[in-house]
């Protein structure tokens, strides 16, 4: 987030920072003004959560026993591994080891790939099953008469989540990359700071909707 | 950068090329960017409303009621999300805001540059819906018509969509960069006035497009997968729709309006020769409205079946607007009372403000009042009350702002008297436009129609008249501007003699803003 080619080795900034401490503190404030937007974006699927389930507890109940508590919390310990690896990463990074901060980050990212994997798999189940969202549910022997619903909450936030995984690991990817080329140092680690930062936004968005979805009972 | 000045070099011609523009990520030049991209949107916006009114001159149709229902649509959507909110803050406000703080850049000087794209890109894939039968919903997209409508809705909604990232990316870098890069000395207070409404606009910015974007999200899905939220057949509910769309739109109407009282706020003072009056008055009654208007948004539905209670509470919070709203009416008053006004175009178009954003203020209070909104709700009363607003009040401060920094941008002076003619023929055409309307509106006539009795013609041949004074006018003032572009007079470096620091730069400002890093001692507005 600054200005092409500045040269990082030996604390350089872009040029309408005072430092390189300025431009550090700079990029923080914009990444928390950036997932405050994103608190707010799901802030709206939330409240639907909270409006439907509200008018219609039988249904979410109901929904929720197709889906496997397991798979969730699986991927609940596999994001809250992968926070406290990324944690390493910005640790390595600040202690001018890039070599230790690219493996970290290499694991961070696996750990996003197994989530999406498992993710996967569930969603192919409930596709066959026909546990579809809204109009296209085609499941027989539903007891609630909008069940889709459901699903449609779902699909709609584990979807949202799912596509903020993606985009973070394509975020942890190009840390790697940096990492891999010693760009990192004590006085210049902000991308993995920031990346680490929305990373870990993403897995606590996960650990609200984990609960919510899969444990209503 | 190294100082002795050689002031032949500027951010114009520091770089040469079009391509050197496209990857830009110069604060004044994608101001620039956005000039001409938002002032190409308007002619477009505006030749659709120019349709609009051609349908309406007379009763009985020139167009098929469908094609109308196009017309009004990409209207009010290339108007809103191209035009009005964009214009201040991503167009004026990239350009002013670094030097308004002594700043070299805004903070995130590559996110910038993101924005303009995700502009550009939002406006294509809107503009590809016309060919897709277009979208006749008008621009608040109201479920459950939009769900069952042509699919061209989507593409323009989706563009919406993409559009949301631009304003969400100009707020965060504005947020930033008041709070991180003023210069030496400039504490809040220190900081003009233009700045504040800029800071309280991009909070808005930050706090309400996500809530629009996961509406515009959740409707194309409704209609792509049939999901069912704002569905009763599933139990969803078309009103809840309504409500997540005016939780953003209702502050956005105060994205469009808070940076405009900005720059009224600069011409004021500047063609006053004054000290600004109530300083902090205005400050906090900026930051005011962005706080209040996240609690308001039940006002467009009071007709829409919401308990008689949440009404009485919304109607309240909607006329408690009025009063930071009125502070800062009063405060520019007094600042012009005793001063040595001088009426150039700039403060030409900064009084037109003060007239017809009251009158648009003044019936938004008495569309607040729930028993005259039954009355009122969806008629032209509406159309006028909110075109008071947005046209009357934004368009003027853009249009005073342009005048007012285009020396400084272009470092070329234009014609005064040309200026001053486009005011006359807008500011008059405005008020045979819309001010029928009102009366048209009490008179019961229902907006967004093609057509209407025969009882209405006459005040509305009137409004279609004052439509094409209207369009005279902003071409007079695009002839007024290309020719000061083309044949203008060399600016000098602070023609107005105004002393926020944008001016004690050169005409056009270099590369990187200021010659030596400016350190402020007092306050943006020592007059006298
Ligand atoms: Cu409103």
């Amino acid at each position: 987030m600054s200005t092409a080619n500045v040269d990082r080795s030996g604390g350089g900034h872009a040029h309408h920072f005072e430092s390189a401490e300025h431009e550090f503190d700079t990029s923080k404030f914009g990444t928390w003004l950036f997932l405050c937007t994103e608190v707010l974006m799901f802030g709206g699927l939330f409240v639907a959560y909270f409006i439907f389930s509200n008018l219609f507890p039988e249904t979410f109940l109901e929904g929720s026993k197709y889906l496997d508590w397991k798979f969730g919390a699986v991927n609940t310990a596999v994001l809250l591994f992968s926070s406290f690896t990324m944690v390493l990463a910005i640790y390595y990074a600040q202690q001018n080891n890039n070599k230790k901060c690219a493996n970290m980050l290499m694991i961070t990212f696996v750990c996003g790939l197994i989530f999406m994997v498992i993710k996967y798999m569930e969603y192919t189940h409930k596709i066959e099953m026909g546990l579809l969202p809204g109009d296209m549910f085609a499941f027989q022997g539903a007891e609630s008469s909008n069940l889709g619903l459901y699903f449609s909450v779902y699909y709609m936030m584990t979807g949202l989540h799912g596509s903020h995984v993606i985009v973070g690991m394509g975020l942890i990817l190009w840390c790697w990359f940096r990492a891999r080329k010693n760009e990192f140092n004590s006085g210049y680690f902000t991308p993995v700071e920031c990346v680490g930062l929305f990373w870990h936004l993403v897995d606590l968005i996960w650990i609200y909707l984990f609960p919510l979805l899969y444990l209503i009972d | 950068m190294s100082s002795a000045a050689d002031t032949s070099k500027n951010y114009l011609n520091h770089e040469k090329g079009l391509w050197s523009w496209l990857t830009t990520v110069d604060h004044k030049r994608i101001g620039i960017m956005y000039m001409i991209t938002v002032l190409l949107f308007f002619a477009i916006g505006g030749a659709f409303a120019m349709l609009i009114r051609l349908e309406l001159f007379a009763p009985g149709g020139t167009f098929e009621a469908q094609v109308y229902n196009q017309f009004m649509t990409f209207h009010g959507a290339i108007m809103v999300f191209m035009v009005i909110i964009p214009g201040i803050p991503a167009f004026l406000g990239n350009f002013v805001l670094p030097l308004h703080l002594g700043a070299k850049d805004v903070a995130f000087p590559k996110v910038n540059l993101m924005s303009w794209y995700c502009l550009i890109v939002g406006a294509i894939i809107s503009f590809i819906s016309l060919f897709y039968h277009g979208a006749d919903t008008g621009w608040t997209f109201y479920t459950p018509y939009s769900i069952q409508t042509d699919n061209g809705t989507i593409l323009l909604v989706l563009g919406a969509f993409v559009m949301g990232f631009s304003s969400i990316l100009t707020g965060v870098n504005f947020v930033a960069t008041t709070h991180r890069l003023r210069c030496k000395g400039m504490g809040f207070f220190q900081m003009p006035l233009f700045v504040w409404g800029l800071y309280s606009t991009a909070i808005l910015q930050v706090i309400a497009t996500p809530v629009l974007g996961i509406t515009l999200l959740l409707l194309a899905a409704e209609k792509i997968m049939g999901i069912g939220f704002f569905d009763p057949k599933l139990g969803g509910d078309p009103v809840l729709f309504q409500h997540f769309f005016w939780f953003y739109s209702h502050p956005a109407v105060y994205i469009m309006i808070l940076p405009a009282m900005g720059i009224i706020s600069e011409l004021i003072t500047a063609f006053s020769r004054k000290v600004i009056f109530g300083y902090k008055a205005i400050a906090f009654s900026s930051v005011g409205i962005a706080a209040v208007s996240f609690f308001v948004w039940g006002h467009h539905m009071f007709v829409s079946g919401q308990s008689e209670l949440a009404g009485v509470i919304f109607s309240f919070l909607t006329m408690l607007v009025g009063v930071p709203t009125a502070i800062k009416t009063f405060n520019w008053v007094a600042t012009m009372y005793k001063g040595s006004i001088q009426f150039q175009s700039p403060m030409l178009y900064a009084l037109g403000f003060l007239f017809l954003f009251t009158i648009g203020g003044v019936t938004g209070i008495m569309l607040a009042t729930m028993a005259m909104d039954v009355h009122f709700h969806d008629t032209y009363f509406v159309v006028a009350h909110f075109h008071y607003v947005m046209v009357g009040g934004t368009l003027m401060a853009i249009m005073g702002g342009i005048y007012y920094w285009f020396p400084k941008m272009f470092g070329k002076m234009y014609s005064e008297l040309g200026a001053q003619l486009s005011f006359v023929l807008i500011f008059v055409g405005f008020n045979v436009t819309f001010f029928p309307q009102f009366i048209l509106g009490a008179k019961g006539m229902p907006r967004r129609y093609h057509d209407y009795p025969e009882a209405f013609s006459f005040l509305n041949s009137v409004s279609s008249i004052g439509s094409w004074t209207i369009g005279l006018g902003f071409i007079v003032a695009l002839i007024v501007i290309i020719h000061g572009l083309l044949k203008g007079a060399k600016a000098p470096d602070n023609p107005w003699g105004a002393k926020t620091l944008e001016w004690q730069t050169t005409s056009p400002p270099p590369h990187e803003n200021f010659y030596t890093d400016p350190v402020v001692t007092g306050g943006p507005y020592e007059y006298r």
